[in-house]
């Protein structure tokens, strides 16, 4: 009996304490959700806060941005543009140096794959003075190209991809091979399906650090017309407060499409974090 | 980033999995396959070539993207740098990095780091262990909750905070402290508000994805630790502190490291709130200074200069983690 009274009491506990925890997360996604339906010129001259009066909800400021916000919808789309490319790109280009790596023994195997471990300890951004160079050099500044080249392998990725082949049995190919598929067609036909779970992954993964990256498309993005999400709306902020209503809403809309895949494909996430590590 | 808790722990356990099993009977099959197609074609599409070719966009971009800006950097480290023309200067940018700007964003990035680490390993590690509980229904709707910050970009979830942390008394943060009589405060304009605002947009973002971390840690201890454990009468907070605790010592070290690339780079929770120019420095980071140095008073040999400290450091830290798992024992 006793021992009953105390899981009950235990149960509630951690209820308790979880939903509030989960409340005080979540709370500055409400502020932002409601405060993008109050009249910007409540939110400029009473600063923001929790306060609903039902009667003076607007869709003033959607109405706003959908309108006036021809410019917003440009960074959306190239956000949605690069994130995409970048996303395809580097997890299949990636995954092909992790298969090489993880299945054929060839000389320098071991030391490509010592460069992969190096590369993983060089974050980006330290490089981006000379690599800023690099893309005035090839004519890339300010071109999609720019930002996504130096993202298309992602030494992250092919270590992924190269722990997650090994595991694979090798024995599928030798029989293709004498039934007469070629190296590349054992890859598409036969490998590339059973890493399907690691394709998954590694795509939530990337996806996640393509749109929300910022330092390296801050370099090189230079005219309005070309930004992406995060430094067009790094652009808005000003300490004058007169641009509250595009900020907010389109802060809340650049969140939307994210939650929905994380909703849709939560186990992903997590395998993706638990078997990999994210960036930043 | 760096290598996942889970390898790690496999690996620390000495599991082998990591080498690829050569296989003889590929090499005896290969030899076995007759081909009427001509020489240049076999040689193009056999097995020895079939990995380089599948290396291929890895070594452009290693070259054109890692390496040679590598070797540029440190040459760049060393030059006095106009639009068209460039001078050597020997160790002069480095002897210019000695200012107190420097020495400020130094200072900044380093107590940043601290507090970071400070908070995000043991309460994520707390947090985790109690989602754990065997009481806990709902669990996946919690973890769901604690994480869906860490899909914000900083730059968005650092909208929310300023707008959040206003400087007004009608502003929401200061509309409480007034409640509870405190003074309300100008949250970027002081060290340490400002250092708060940085430090808490990111354990906003982080903490779900350390706790799912630490989650994947508790999956490995067996229960059989517990169970023992109970046997010997320990109580809850023991068993925490003499079998959680230890156990996660992997996690932990995994999470300590990107803790401390982390905030190294951190950059972006400081230019979403004060872009460029903070009052005093007091949202200088290193990597806010290359930045600055760089792209707003042009110079960029004192950038480097800087970026190769920098480089130094994260290659130091990362050599010290290889060393410490010895994960990549080859052969």
């Amino acid at each position: 009996m006793g021992q009953k009274l105390t899981s009950i009491i235990n149960k509630t506990l951690l209820i308790l304490f979880f939903t509030f925890a989960s409340f005080i997360v979540l709370f500055p996604f409400y502020v932002m959700l409601i405060s993008g339906f109050k009249p910007a010129t409540e939110i400029f001259s009473n600063g923001l806060n929790v306060s609903m009066a039902l009667d003076t909800l607007t869709l003033e400021n959607y109405i706003h941005l959908f309108t006036d916000g021809k410019e917003y919808f440009r960074w959306y789309s190239n956000s949605i543009l690069i994130t995409v490319i970048t996303t395809i790109g580097s997890v299949i280009l990636s995954s092909f140096a992790g298969y090489a790596l993880a299945i054929y023994r060839f000389k320098g195997r071991n030391l490509i794959f010592g460069l992969v471990i190096f590369l993983l300890l060089v974050p980006v951004d330290i490089l981006m003075l000379p690599l800023y160079r690099v893309m005035i050099f090839l004519g890339l500044v300010d071109t999609y190209a720019g930002v996504i080249l130096p993202f298309i392998v992602t030494p992250f990725v092919i270590f992924f991809f190269r722990q997650y082949a090994i595991g694979l049995p090798k024995e599928i190919i030798e029989s293709a091979r004498i039934d007469g598929c070629t190296e590349f067609g054992c890859y598409v036909r036969i490998m590339a399906p059973m890493m399907l779970p690691a394709f998954g992954a590694m795509s939530i993964i990337q996806a996640m650090n393509s749109w929300n990256n910022f330092l390296w498309p801050l370099i090189v993005l230079r005219s309005n017309e070309s930004m992406t999400l995060p430094i067009g709306l790094a652009s808005l902020i000003s300490p004058y407060g007169n641009n509250y209503g595009m900020l907010l809403t389109g802060s809340t809309l650049t969140v939307v499409p994210i939650l929905i895949v994380f909703l849709f494909f939560q186990r992903y996430f997590v395998a993706g974090i638990t078997m990999g590590g994210v960036k930043g | 980033m760096v290598l996942s808790p889970i390898l790690f722990i496999k690996l620390c356990k000495g599991g082998n999995t990591m080498e690829p099993q050569e296989t003889s009977t590929i090499k005896v099959s290969a030899k076995k396959r007759k081909s009427t197609e001509n020489p240049i074609k076999k040689l193009i599409f056999s097995q020895k070539l079939a990995p380089y070719f599948f290396l291929t966009p890895f070594f452009l971009v290693l070259l054109i993207f890692f390496l040679y800006p590598i070797i540029e950097l440190f040459r760049m480290s060393f030059q006095h740098i106009l639009i068209g023309q460039t001078e050597w200067v020997g160790f002069a940018n480095y002897k210019q990095m000695m200012n107190h700007h420097f020495f400020t964003a130094v200072k900044n990035t380093f107590i940043y780091t601290f507090w970071i680490i400070a908070i995000l390993i043991p309460v994520p590690m707390a947090l985790a262990t109690l989602l754990n509980s065997k009481y806990l229904p709902f669990k996946n709707f919690f973890r769901s909750a604690l994480f869906m910050p860490a899909l914000v970009s900083v730059i968005v979830g650092g909208i929310f905070f300023s707008l959040m942390f206003g400087d007004t008394e009608k502003d929401f943060i200061n509309s409480l402290l007034v409640q509870i009589g405190m003074e309300p405060q100008q949250w970027k304009l002081g060290a340490a508000t400002g250092m708060f605002l940085m430090v808490s947009l990111n354990c906003w973002r982080m903490m779900g994805i350390n706790v799912i971390y630490f989650l994947a840690g508790l999956q490995s201890i067996p229960n059989s630790l517990y169970e023992a454990a109970e046997i010997d009468g320990a109580n809850t907070i023991q068993k925490f502190f003499r079998i959680t605790v230890p156990m996660l010592k992997p996690v932990t070290l995994f999470v300590l490291i990107i803790s401390i690339f982390g905030g190294l780079r951190m950059f972006e929770e400081s230019y979403v709130f004060w872009k460029n120019g903070s009052p005093n420095d007091i949202g200088l980071t290193i990597v806010g200074y290359v930045y600055q140095q760089s792209f707003d008073y042009n110079a960029m040999g004192l950038g480097a200069a800087v970026s190769v400290i920098l480089l130094l450091l994260a290659l130091v830290i990362g050599l010290f983690q290889l060393k410490h798992f010895g994960a990549f024992k080859e052969d």
